[in-house]
């Protein structure tokens, strides 16, 4: 096992290309899924909804901790130590 | 008791918790295995036959111990299999006082689930408090676990007061203590009390700040425990009490982002995994303020699925830590090729909360999100996929990645330590895998214990949900790759809301070393220099009257009342406040028994 992962770890070329066709397949997969079922009128009629929302909020997400942190709420890891 | 075969599970853990000290050498292993998996086998007898069992009259209210229902049964079912696996995970551990205070934890846990009354589920709700605040306090490789400790008591101290309060009230309105659901309509000051003595055991926005800080700092095998427990039965009190408190949803979801926000910066491994327990405790706390026979089935498989693979996930951390020494992603890195199959486990644990296709979360997380959507709550239902978007971001990809992926960032005696860990924990952590995959995989397992059976069955595995769980996963999965190095590890701790009672603590020690001493100071001169001598005089005259005369009389019994005093106070005031706490508590216990019983 130990072996695999250094031989993926290796390799970051061919993974992020295997990585990327995954995530395109994923996509284009999502045209033809019914949607007629959805709950929310953006679901039915957004062509890959859930992609956009899943990059957006990974984003909204990471960018709002940052911000979070760097507002003051980071701290030495001796501040409750004086 | 009404019935002759009602046997408590509570009583097997705390009877056999208190025989563990004296069974010793060969048979300690076996016995430990034997108490949980005794306790389990009779929690699925018990769910067998649903009734009211174990009824006490005391004083002029009825206590039922035992109110065995769907609801009741799976989770008093999820807690003692996870009995069994954080006992074979804590297995080597030879301070048998560990096992003793999780398994009170345990039964406490077990007697809240099954009282049908507020004043056995209190007694049992403070069992809980008492018995995990000894799984902080057990750690000795900890210098903050003391203080956190005492943190995490008081916390709990005041949830239970506000509990306590709410059904007292609640009494001398109604005349009334069963442990039912709340008048919601014509809700008064004792429901919002009970339902903030619960929720602050959910670790309900503001009422949270304990958990990531005790969690953090408990032993290895404690964690395990206090990550399945305290919580999670705090959800069945909320789904018992207050289901369908629209309250409930809006901060379930603000809970589940705020907790996720945490995470997402937190550089403690067990500190990130406590705030990834508020940020999926607040989907079920958001499950239980829809209140909808979907949503309550889906807080409960979303419990069930949680236990086990946070357990899995606070194993490995634990695995980590003990071999290790460190805690932080700061000292850690690169450990794939020393601790493989913790990898391997961890892994599926991350996956299980990600809610990845064939893993638990995957067929437990999404009946809340679908029951939002079934009551029109779509902006709930969108707000909680965007968390489970932050959930893979930070326990499927930021946690395995600067574990074990990342370069290797502390000293070279850490990483010469770590090894995967002994056969007891990694078997503990398999079977937690296992179970996880298995959830995931054949539905009626889980499906079929859920409280509601009525409705119909919940199908994950549409192709649309399979689609709309995949392009989520994927591109999620993008963003870390294009912004990982932005949520890196930093050596840095997060300011929360604890800040303001661990500040205030410091506020009132610096009044009191301060203007207090000063005060004192003063007044101790002027009573030396004006009031001492004529008292000195006096208090001769005094003793020498008391020792002459009155002890004479009484026959030197307060010579001998002395003596004893002098003997109790060596033995049992040590100044260790723990000890103090636990004998005074001890006391209480005693004269409570000889209560009911004489």
């Amino acid at each position: 096992m130990i072996r695999i992962i250094d031989f993926i770890l290796k390799r970051h070329r061919q993974i992020n290309a295997v990585l990327v066709t995954i995530i395109i397949a994923i996509f284009l997969w999502s045209f033809t899924v019914d949607t007629s079922h959805a709950h929310t009128w953006a679901e039915k009629h957004i062509p890959g909804f859930w992609s956009l929302f899943g990059i957006v909020s990974c984003i909204i997400l990471i960018f709002t901790a940052r911000w979070f942190s760097s507002a003051g709420i980071s701290k030495g890891e001796d501040y409750y130590d004086d | 008791m009404t019935t002759s075969c009602f046997v408590h599970p509570s009583l097997i853990l705390i009877l056999g918790g208190l025989l563990l000290p004296f069974v010793r050498g060969p048979f300690r292993q076996p016995y430990l295995m034997v108490v949980p998996i005794v306790t389990f086998i009779n929690v699925i007898y018990l769910g067998l036959s649903p009734g009211v069992y174990g009824q006490v009259s005391f004083l002029d209210w009825q206590l039922v111990f035992g109110r065995i229902d769907a609801l009741s049964g799976v989770f008093a079912f999820i807690m003692s299999l996870m009995a069994i696996l954080g006992t074979l995970y804590g297995l080597h551990i030879k301070n048998e006082w560990q096992h003793v205070a999780a398994w009170f934890y345990v039964a406490g846990s077990l007697g809240a689930i099954y009282s049908g009354d507020y004043l056995s589920l209190f007694l049992f709700w403070e069992m809980m408090a008492f018995s995990s605040t000894c799984l902080v306090w057990f750690n000795k490789d900890d210098a903050d676990a003391p203080a956190a400790g005492f943190r995490y008591l008081l916390v709990h101290t005041f949830g239970g007061l506000l509990l306590l309060a709410g059904f007292v009230l609640r009494y001398q309105v109604t005349g009334d203590i069963a442990f039912e659901l709340l008048d919601y309509e014509n809700s008064r000051l004792y429901t919002w009390l009970i339902m903030s003595g619960l929720m602050l055991n959910a670790a309900v926005v503001p009422f949270h700040s304990w958990l990531p800080d005790a969690y953090s700092k408990a032993t290895v095998t404690g964690a395990v425990f206090m990550c399945a427990f305290t919580t999670k039965t705090a959800i069945y009190a909320l789904a018992r009490a207050c289901s369908g408190f629209d309250i409930l949803i809006y901060l379930g979801v603000a809970m589940a982002i705020y907790g996720i926000i945490y995470a997402i910066i937190e550089n403690d491994i067990r500190r990130l995994l406590g705030w990834e327990i508020i940020s999926q405790v607040g989907y079920m706390v958001a499950g239980v303020g829809i209140g909808t026979a979907l949503a309550i089935n889906g807080t409960t498989a979303h419990a069930f699925a949680h236990i086990l693979y946070k357990g899995l996930l606070f194993m490995g951390a634990g695995a980590i830590i003990q071999a290790t020494g460190k805690s932080t992603f700061t000292e850690l890195g690169g450990l794939y090729r020393k601790m493989p199959f913790t990898m391997l486990l961890m892994l599926i644990g991350g996956l299980s909360v990600s809610a990845f296709p064939f893993f638990s979360g995957f067929v437990s997380k999404s009946i809340i999100i679908a029951a939002s959507y079934q009551e029109h709550l779509p902006t709930v239902g969108f707000l909680l996929t965007m968390v489970s978007v932050g959930t893979f971001l930070v326990a499927g990809l930021r946690l395995p990645y600067l574990l074990f992926f990342s370069e290797f960032k502390g000293d070279e005696s850490t990483i010469d330590k770590a090894e995967d860990p002994p056969w007891n924990m990694l078997l503990a952590m398999i079977a937690a895998g296992s179970l996880c995959f298995f959830i995931g995989t054949y539905l009626p397992f889980l499906y079929s214990l859920l409280p509601d059976q009525q409705i119909p069955s919940f199908t994950p595995y549409d192709s649309y949900h399979l689609s709309e769980t995949l392009q989520i996963l994927a591109f999620t999965g993008l963003g870390f790759i294009l912004f990982k190095d932005r949520i890196g590890a930093r050596a840095t701790i997060n300011l929360d809301l604890d800040w303001f009672y661990r500040r205030a603590g410091k506020l009132f020690l610096w009044l009191a070393e301060n203007p207090v001493q000063w005060f004192d100071n003063v007044w101790g001169k002027a009573y030396r220099v004006v009031g001492l001598s004529c008292l000195m005089t006096n208090a001769r005259f005094s003793a020498w009257f008391d020792r002459r005369a009155i002890d004479g009389l009484v026959d030197g019994s307060a010579r001998g009342v002395r003596t004893m005093g002098r003997q109790v106070s060596r033995i049992m005031q040590r100044g260790n406040v723990q000890m103090t706490i636990c004998y005074t508590v001890s006391f209480i216990a005693i004269i409570m028994i000889a209560f009911i019983w004489l």
